[in-house]
């Protein structure tokens, strides 16, 4: 850059040969000369301010640009987390007491149909119909040609179905998996599954939710995807449950009765064991409540947990047990039986005539009505209320089942010095097998009152002390003495001393009064009465046989019978060694030094 | 100076640019792969759940009674009673002798392959 001078000799020279101030062209060159540097700072600094309008236009482009795509894109999962496990076996497992599978999942698709799609819809529906007859082909015509962009065709298909579908070719049939429940046991513990259906379907997956039994009852426990590892393990035994189911079933059939339930229950624990409903059902087709008819004649019915029945004489136990207990009377007290004992318009009569009067002890095991009947009386309405509430007959069982709310016990009205009378020999009062097995445990136990469970407990659950150890001691006996010399003489097993109580009770009519040809006939055991481990109680709806020359429908006939044989056959398999008298030991001969 | 700082700058620039470049696609590789493995653990879970409905399926009480009745000449497998029950003392001990004798004379009661068969008398 040239630099032109502030004081150019010639202008000076001229300016003095002028004689005017040489100083003032110094002036004029300073100032033109700050100018001209004025210029050059402000072009610099308005190309910085251009520079940084630039950067911030840049900055704010950027950042509106990212709130932007943030707005318009759908939302993801931080990247960070790596995604988590996909877990397809949604839906936690039910297994049994021993792990083994009860209830688990399996994929299958749904078959649906897109009608736009479709290039033959008749064909197509026609092809359909082949592979599911239970399809209606000109439903199905009338769907695929319509106006609608969507069908679902079937829930659940198989393979092979879903094979043969593919092999009509029509690229409107569309399938999507989803999982379903198995229960690869069939009908085994039906009413304890109780079943499944689809809540909310999408065509990628669908919404398994329990309908029934354990399914719905512990329905969050199974969706909770962080239980996908841990099954939900029951106290029922596969084993024992197979093995009773077989031989009610067997038991059922002979006795010609239309229904039966069992259960077996740990009188420690509480735990159920085994507890069937016959007759039962698929699970893995469950199916749907009957529209007319009896409820009760559904296979769905639970007749252990929702049939409240009058139990009948299985009830004499907790009058005697009572009174015993409030030192009204001990097992040999003689009680006036003679017949019939008249209250009021009611009369209460006897199976057989026992004679004038029976000690206790024989009034359980003949099983006398009227016998019971006095007791009571001794005891009063007040506290048969108080000591049956004890035992819990008074409420619904606490077994999580859904279906246990329909058990619900019915109670006499009026808890008249009459009902006292009828209750105490198992008549005027209804409640489930299920509340009988409890009550059961709780004499077993030596007193300590049970919920039962159907969750596996780790040891024992005892309630409050309902009845002192000394009277279900006595109880216990009198229950071995009912099946060594009384009404249950058919229920004696070798090696395990079984001790129960038998209870035959007249079938209410739906319109009031009574069948006179139709029972329900109930045993409730013990065993072994040494050393009580289990209670089972048997009830057969509407059973007759006939033997010895006549049709016999009591419980000694025909419950018993069955008790016995599934004791016969169960016992083992719960790890019970039969009590037989040890054989001398032989070749063995003890030394010490 | 000043033009050496300017240039280990740019090269430090660059240099950043290309490792997180790098670090972006080996991410993305990590990432893909954990990908591939949850889905491979996903399969391996539904292959596992549908082998353990298979086994329970197969195992069902039904089929096995079928099979034990079927194979009952076999098998000869009954319903366990009280009577199976035993005691130690009913064990005995076996003879030396004896035992030699019990593992010759184990012949028909349980069919063998004919492989394992003729590997076990070679052992003998």
């Amino acid at each position: 850059m040239t630099r032109i001078p502030l004081r150019p000799l010639a202008a000076i020279l001229d300016a003095r040969k002028k004689g005017t101030d040489p100083d003032a062209i110094e002036r004029r060159n300073t100032s033109a000369r700050h100018e001209v540097i004025q210029n050059e700072l402000r072009s610099v600094g308005e190309g910085r301010l251009v520079v940084l309008g630039v950067m911030f236009f840049c900055a704010y482009a950027v950042i509106a640009a990212q709130m932007g795509l943030l707005a318009g894109s759908e939302p993801t999962e931080q990247r960070a987390a790596g995604g988590g496990v996909e877990i397809l076996a949604q839906r936690a497992d039910i297994v049994d007491r021993r792990g083994r599978v009860l209830a688990t999942n399996i994929e299958t698709h749904s078959l649906y149909a897109q009608p736009q799609e479709m290039i033959e819809p008749k064909r197509a529906a026609k092809e359909l119909v082949k592979i599911f007859p239970d399809l209606d082909e000109a439903r199905l015509t009338k769907d695929f040609s319509g106006k609608r962009k969507f069908i679902w065709v079937k829930k659940k298909i198989s393979p092979e179905q879903l094979q043969q579908v593919h092999d009509i070719g029509e690229p409107g049939l569309l399938f999507g998996p989803r999982e379903a429940r198995l229960y690869p046991n069939g009908t085994l513990a039906a009413h304890v599954m109780g079943g499944t259906s689809f809540g909310r379907e999408g065509v990628h997956a669908a919404e398994v939710i329990g309908t029934a039994g354990v399914e719905k009852q512990f329905d969050e426990y199974l969706r909770d995807p962080a239980n996908g590892a841990r099954p939900l393990q029951l106290s029922i035994d596969m084993t024992v449950q197979t093995a009773a189911e077989r031989v009610l079933y067997g038991g059922m059939r002979l006795m010609g009765a239309k229904g039966a339930a069992s259960i077996l229950m740990d009188i420690h624990t509480g735990e159920v064991i085994s507890v069937v409903s016959l007759p039962d059902f698929d699970p893995n087709n469950r199916p749907l409540p009957p529209v007319e008819g009896d409820p009760d004649d559904s296979p769905l019915f639970n007749r252990a947990l929702q049939g409240v029945y009058e139990l009948g004489s299985t009830f004499k136990v907790f009058t005697i047990a009572q009174a015993i207990e409030l030192q009204l009377v001990n097992k040999s007290t003689m009680i006036n039986t003679r017949g019939p004992l008249v209250w009021g318009k009611h009369k209460i009569r006897d199976f057989h005539d026992y004679g004038k009067e029976l000690d206790v002890e024989t009034v359980l095991t003949k099983s006398s009505n009227i016998g019971t009947a006095r007791i009571s009386q001794m005891i009063g309405a007040e506290r048969q209320r108080e000591f049956l509430g004890a035992l819990g007959m008074l409420d619904t069982t606490t077994i999580e089942m859904p279906e246990a709310s329909g058990g619900k016990p019915l109670l006499p009205k009026n808890w008249s010095e009459i009902s006292t009378m009828t209750i105490s020999y198992g008549h005027g009062l209804s409640a489930t097998p299920m509340h009988l097995a409890a009550a059961y445990s709780t004499i077993a136990n030596g007193g300590r009152k049970i919920s039962p469970t159907l969750l596996k407990q780790d040891g024992p659950n005892y309630g409050a002390q309902v009845l002192s150890p000394f009277v279900a001691r006595e109880m216990n006996d009198m229950l071995r003495k009912v099946v060594t010399d009384g009404t249950a003489s058919f229920g004696d097993v070798a090696g395990y001393s079984v001790g129960g109580k038998t209870g035959t009770a007249d079938k209410p009519k739906a319109r009031g009064g009574y069948y006179k040809d139709k029972v329900i006939a109930s045993f409730a055991s013990v065993f072994p009465t040494d050393n009580p481990q289990y209670v089972l109680i048997v009830t057969l709806d509407e059973p007759e046989i006939y033997t010895m020359g006549e049709n016999r429908r009591s419980a000694g006939w025909t419950a018993v019978p069955v008790a016995a044989e599934l004791i016969n056959r169960v016992a083992p398999l719960l790890g019970l060694r039969p009590n037989v008298e040890p054989g001398k030991l032989a070749g063995i001969t003890l030394t010490s030094n | 100076m000043r033009t050496i700082i300017v240039l280990l700058t740019a090269l430090c620039v660059i240099g950043s640019a290309f490792w997180a470049y790098h670090e972006n696609y080996q991410t993305q590789e990590a990432y893909a792969s954990s990908q591939r493995l949850q889905s491979d653990i996903g399969e391996a879970r539904a292959r596992l759940a549908i082998l353990r409905a298979e086994w329970a399926y197969l195992n069902r009480p039904d089929r096995l009674h079928e099979l034990t009745d079927l194979n009952f000449q076999k098998v000869g497998l009954l319903p366990l009673a009280a009577e199976h029950f035993g005691t130690i003392n009913e064990v005995g001990y076996p003879v030396e002798a004896q035992a030699e004798e019990l593992e010759l004379s184990f012949d028909g009661s349980i069919e063998v392959s004919s492989d394992a068969a003729g590997q076990s008398g070679a052992d003998q």
